[in-house]
């Protein structure tokens, strides 16, 4: 039975920018390094250093900016955001307050409830403010010494709000599908969760049906989500339990402080989090050290230009240009650029999109997930996969044996024909076959009765007894032949 | 003539025509250091040592027929703010006792590629936060020419060090007036540069917006080349502003001719003692006498200096040093005390039973926050961070920051319209001479009145200096002040050295005794 609720959800998501160095310093943003090896005076906040901004982390925001749609400032300015906490070695972190360097975008995203339509979801906001540096924390809080890693410190962030505009967790974790996509498309940024390169937070709250007319639930901030599943299980279990709570205290938006719920992935459930720790006055104020950012129009042009081909159009050009279904090409898009790149050198060289789409999404996309390899890492090259698509085509071998090569090609780093002449395939010709199925037909005088009365499946056993005989037959034609045989006797 | 007594032009020549050399110099002023300074109190820190070692190293290279810097082997005094790489640089506050910067300044690196022999790092208020040096967390520094009395602040050091013959150059910080107010009352001369004309890289911030490093010394053409040396654009500092640097050295002794003088009316009203008023209004009659016009500028919005300068300045403080709180360098209150202090009051509330006392208790982290805090630094200090943090707060902001930076336009705007009509602007640099040591310690509101009007320049982001004008009946140096346009430091200094070469109020020499 549905609720009489709608879940209201808006996202604010961090991701870290592919720059080379730091945004206001030149320290490397790279991940992984030994802790506080990649810091220096600016980032580590040492008394009299000063922050230059990075041009290429601004650039790279407009691109990402540009990509959702939005409007971009031709002039903002940089703001010091004042909390104390021991990774943030300044006291303030540098951001953009009142004046963001972008704003007014969207994004288009699979609606789930019907795969064929997009939803469109708002972006209010995007703009570049700089990383803080990772706690390390004993177990035993006041036992042992808390450590600081000032490595992440300083890397540029770009933090992109969205409206209210997602209706339950699926839509959520489509959003973040997506928008992951399209960054990654831009090459913005590479998102990744577990590098904590992407971090999501949400916003919720439930509109429920009430005789008096629509209520507003109050809205929960949610925290600590690792995964996009994990998005979307805490969306769904926060939206029961604000249900939940609204049954029992009737609760409206208003009646108490915005609250900031932590998910615990381990018991699957949110928890709040102390009230103390979530109250901040930041007292923004515009950053001294650092000089307005202007663009020019021009200069956003040229990011523009700079954009390619996004997710949302290279879908449908797929399916325009190759003939390949909405859901093959949604699959191939949502493997990132380089795998559409593949496809489509493969579909251009063998000359039938449609075939080359089955045979990445059948062969190809299983190997990269069972080895958790991208297509970069695949062994086989895309003309490579393409003359074996050719030669399947032709009629050189059948598909399932087609396979088979491509499973060698794939082992050894083979070409096409070498792999199939290691396979010893080769084309049969007709009046091999034809001595072949009357050699079958003679030592099979049952199947030739079942045929003659009818039963012409019965045929099927001849043609794997064909195969035994010689790999390279096709069933197709050693089926023919045999009937074409049977009627003349 | 001891070395001691000549302008540092005078011993640049001298060390030029290898007549004498960097060591004997610098030897020089080390003895006057040690002979004097433990009276004076302008120096926290000096390396003797270093300060020989890098002169000898630059004889050497002057004997050896190689290139020498602009500065050729003189001595330079360095405030305490001035990061010096491996060197203690505290600003003059506890927070920063035994903080050793791992780089040097930008200013720093051009006065050692200028050849200038660094003598140590002279006293300030804690972190440029005071009139008076009195704010200094370790000791006072005193006038040379009377020392019950303040040697202004906050380059309290540096302005005396210069007036007690320590130090031939010297270089300060200019927020609110910390160059010119001691300066004027130390009777040397002093010049805050356009905001941006030199870098603040390496200069540890008290209010970024605001902050200036300029140079001090006895004469005009001393100051000159020491500004030469200082100026210019520094990638490292996003403020700094990329213009040619003037060779101010050599134009300095060019008079302006036809230089329109002007008064601001607004700055001879109540509060100005009438010795101050009446050296500074001879003053302009030596230009008048010189062939300058004068006329009266008004600045309607001057009035408003003080209040706009004490938001600004205390809201940008508190941001600033929101840094020290003991997790990354400097001073840190004794951790496992305050662990202990927390679980025994722990213990009390959960044996009184009351459970949200116990919930309500602060971590660890913020009792040491709190703790390292108030322990590392001085009443002023906190002050301001109050002042600030108050005003930057929600609800606060439009009534209080916006509000200041919306006067500080209109103050740029009233020095743009004066500049219109006059070249440059004459005036007191502090309403009295310099007031004897504990006059105001307990009253802030008092003291921060003296900046009345220096802050201005400082809020208008333009280009001002100090030279001696007179004497107070007690024989206290009074100074006076000129401001000109943005980037027109060459100007300010040929003006006042037109002034200098009429006058020799700049010529005299406290008495320190034991000559
Ligand atoms: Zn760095």
């Amino acid at each position: 039975m549905s609720k009489p609720y709608e879940i209201i959800i808006g996202l604010e998501v961090h991701v870290q920018l592919l720059t080379e160095s730091k945004l206001f310093c030149g320290c490397s943003t790279k991940f992984g390094a030994a802790p506080n090896t990649q810091t220096c005076a600016v980032c580590t906040g040492t008394p009299g250093a000063l922050p230059v901004m990075n041009r290429e982390a601004y650039r790279l925001a407009v691109k990402a900016a540009l990509g959702l749609n939005c409007q971009i400032a031709t002039f903002t300015k940089w703001d010091r955001k004042s909390y104390y906490y021991p990774d943030l070695p300044k006291g303030y972190q540098i951001s953009q307050y009142d004046q963001p360097l972008s704003y007014d975008g969207y994004l288009d995203i699979l609606d789930p409830e019907n795969e064929e339509q997009t939803r469109r979801i708002g972006i209010i906001r995007a703009h570049l403010e700089e990383d803080a540096g990772k706690s390390m924390h004993d177990e035993v809080a006041g036992k042992a010494d808390s450590r600081i890693d000032l490595n992440r410190t300083g890397t540029p962030l770009l933090e992109i709000v969205s409206q209210p505009d997602m209706r339950s967790p699926a839509e959520a974790k489509n959003y973040l599908t997506e928008l992951k996509l399209l960054l990654n498309y831009l090459n913005v940024s590479d998102c990744n969760m577990q590098e904590g390169s992407l971090r999501v937070d949400a916003n919720i709250n439930l509109h429920i049906d009430t005789p008096g007319g629509k209520v507003a639930t109050p809205i929960v901030e949610v925290k600590n989500m690792n995964s996009f599943r994990a998005v979307e299980r805490a969306l769904a279990y926060e939206a029961e339990r604000q249900w939940e709570v609204w049954q029992e205290t009737r609760q409206k938006l208003g009646d108490v402080p915005k609250q900031t719920r932590g998910w615990d992935e381990g018991a699957q459930i949110t928890r709040g989090q102390r009230s103390k720790e979530e109250s901040s006055d930041y007292r923004y104020f515009p950053d001294p050290d650092l000089v307005p950012v202007t663009m020019t129009e021009e200069a956003i042009e040229e990011i523009r230009r700079s954009l390619g081909e996004l997710p949302a159009r290279l879908r449908e050009r797929l399916v325009e240009e190759y003939g390949i279904t909405a859901y093959d090409s949604d699959v191939l898009v949502n493997q990132g650029r380089s795998l559409v790149d593949y496809f489509v050198t493969v579909a251009d060289r063998c000359g039938d999109g449609k075939t080359a789409a089955n045979w990445i999404q059948q062969s190809v996309l299983r190997t990269l997930n069972e080895g958790q390899i991208g297509i970069d890492r695949f062994p086989v090259s895309a003309e490579a996969l393409a003359d074996l698509i050719k030669a399947v085509l032709a009629g050189k071998m059948e598909t399932s044996r087609g396979r088979e090569v491509l499973a060698r090609m794939t082992e050894t780093g083979e070409t096409a024909a070498e792999a199939m002449k290691g396979l010893g395939i080769a084309a049969v010709d007709e009046s091999e076959l034809e001595a072949l199925c009357a050699e079958l037909l003679a030592a099979n005088p049952k199947v030739v009765e079942d045929v003659k009365q009818g039963k012409l499946k019965a045929a099927a056993s001849l043609i794997g007894q064909a195969k035994k005989k010689n790999p390279n037959v096709n069933a197709t034609r050693v089926r023919e032949i045999c009937l074409q045989l049977i009627e003349q006797m | 003539m001891s070395l001691t007594a000549l302008s540092a032009c005078d011993l640049l020549a001298k060390l030029d025509a290898s007549e004498v050399t960097s060591a004997e110099v610098t030897g020089a002023f080390l003895d006057r250091i040690e002979a004097h300074d433990g009276r004076i109190g302008a120096f926290l820190r000096v390396d003797a040592e270093a300060a020989l070692a890098q002169a000898a190293a630059i004889d050497q290279k002057r004997k050896a027929g190689n290139p020498v810097g602009r500065l050729g082997g003189l001595p330079v005094a360095v405030k305490d703010l001035l990061a010096t790489e491996g060197e203690v640089t505290t600003c003059g506050s506890r927070i920063l006792e035994n903080f050793r910067p791992p780089y040097n300044a930008t200013v720093i690196e051009k006065i050692r590629a200028a050849d200038g022999v660094i003598l140590g790092k002279t006293n300030m208020d804690e972190f440029a936060m005071g009139g008076s040096t009195e704010n200094s967390a370790y000791q006072l520094t005193r006038n040379p020419w009377d020392t019950t009395r303040i040697p202004g602040g906050s380059s309290g050091g540096a302005a005396a060090a210069v007036a007690a013959g320590m130090a031939p150059l010297s270089v300060g910080s200019d927020t609110g007036g910390s160059i010119r107010a001691p300066a004027g009352w130390c009777g040397i001369t002093g010049l805050k540069p356009t905001y941006g004309r030199v870098s603040r890289y390496g200069l540890v911030a008290f209010a970024s917006s605001l902050d200036q490093i300029g140079p001090l010394a006895q004469t005009v053409p001393d100051t000159a080349l020491l500004l030469e040396v200082l100026a210019g654009h520094d990638p490292k500092d996003s403020t700094s502003v990329n213009l040619p640097v003037p060779r101010y050295a050599e134009t300095v002794n060019q008079p302006l001719k036809g230089l329109r003088l002007g008064i601001v009316p607004e700055h001879f009203g109540e509060g100005l003692d009438g010795e101050v008023e009446k050296a500074v209004r001879e003053a302009v009659a030596v230009y008048e006498s010189l062939g300058a016009t004068v006329r009266e500028v008004s600045m309607p919005h001057s009035k408003y200096t003080v209040a706009t300068y004490y938001i600004i300045a205390p809201c940008e403080a508190s941001s600033n040093l929101a840094r020290y709180d003991g997790v990354h360098y400097g001073y840190r209150t004794d951790v496992k005390q305050v662990a202990a202090d927390l679980e025994a009051e722990r213990k009390k509330y959960e044996d009184a039973g009351d459970a949200a006392a116990v919930e309500n208790l602060d971590s660890v982290l913020v009792r040491m926050y709190r703790k390292t805090r108030s322990e590392g630094f001085g009443p002023e200090v906190k002050r301001r961070i109050m002042l600030g943090t108050y005003a930057l707060s929600a609800g606060y902001y439009n009534a209080y920051y916006l509000k200041a930076l919306k006067v500080r336009r209109l103050i740029r705007q009233d020095f743009d319209r004066a500049f219109q009509q006059v070249d440059v602007i004459a005036g007191p640099v502090t309403p009295t001479a310099a007031y004897p040591i504990g006059d105001k310690v307990d009253d802030p509101l008092a003291m921060y009145l003296c900046d009345l009007y220096t802050a201005t320049t400082n809020l208008a982001g333009i280009a001002a200096l100090s030279i001696p004008c007179g004497f107070s009946s007690e024989g206290l140096p009074i100074g006076l002040h000129l401001q000109a346009p943005p980037f027109e430091e060459e100007r300010l200094l040929r003006g006042a050295a037109m002034f200098q070469r009429a006058t020799d109020w700049h010529l005299k020499r406290p008495d320190l005794g034991g000559e």
